[in-house]
């Protein structure tokens, strides 16, 4: 099961070669997005989007909020 | 949102997997950079004026009036140790007994506001409510600066656009 991290934590990852992948709709990435992060929107994730990743190296999902 | 997508990832074979739950509000809220059409658009974070004069409850207000005074400022933002707004000082509380503590003087629990809100979002709010400067203060109640309404307005005019959209 993924593990839940803070932004210190986040930011320690992607420091050693993390993968930051955003999941809201593609206009909001558009407008503002973290630093480096991909854009794969959840109703487009499947094995093709994720494929776009490295499935050897870390990866941090994040949205907008908790919600 | 977030633990969906971890769940969909994991159940393609990725092995290490994570969820910064908090999400980009939190990240923007901290004052961090992003990248984006909106990332070079004024917000309040980065109109807010930094070298605003802070103070301490326990300061005596007449020390408090001089400093704020001699800096070019009329209004001063009292707060903890660790930077967290408690209060505000402003021009008729500064004006206040030079005796009387900051804890007594103080208007305290002033709204705030974070850094990531349009500056247009700001300039319309702070007209409306005859508000002349806010702190901004990042996710942790931190101080990150200043706004004043008059700022504010002045980048607005020029951002017509820098408002959120409610998608």
């Amino acid at each position: 099961m993924a593990a839940a991290i803070d932004r210190d934590r986040l930011r320690e990852l992607v420091a050693r070669g993390a993968q930051l992948v955003e999941v809201l709709p593609a206009e909001e990435f558009r407008e503002d997005h973290l630093r480096g992060a991909a854009s794969i929107p959840l109703q487009d994730l499947d094995r093709d989007s994720a494929a776009r990743l490295d499935p050897h190296r870390a990866v941090i999902v994040y949205c907008w909020d908790a919600a | 949102m977030s633990p969906r997508a971890a769940a969909r990832l994991e159940q393609f074979d990725f092995t290490e997997v994570y969820e910064y739950r908090a999400g980009k509000l939190d990240w923007m809220a901290a004052g961090l950079a992003t990248e984006g059409e909106n990332a070079a658009r004024p917000r309040a974070g980065t109109v807010a004026r930094t070298d605003v004069p802070i103070c301490g409850v326990d300061d005596r207000l007449g020390d408090v009036r001089e400093r704020t005074q001699a800096a070019g400022w009329d209004v001063a933002v009292v707060t903890n140790a660790s930077r967290v707004v408690v209060g505000m000082l402003r021009a008729q509380e500064l004006a206040g007994d030079a005796d009387v503590l900051v804890e007594r003087a103080m208007r305290p629990g002033p709204s705030t506001f974070r850094p990531y809100v349009p500056i247009k979002e700001m300039a319309d709010y702070m007209s409306e409510h005859k508000l002349d400067s806010s702190p901004i203060t990042t996710s942790d109640g931190s101080l990150a600066g200043v706004l004043f309404r008059a700022d504010a307005v002045r980048e607005a005019e020029g951002c017509p656009d820098c408002v959120r959209k409610m998608i």
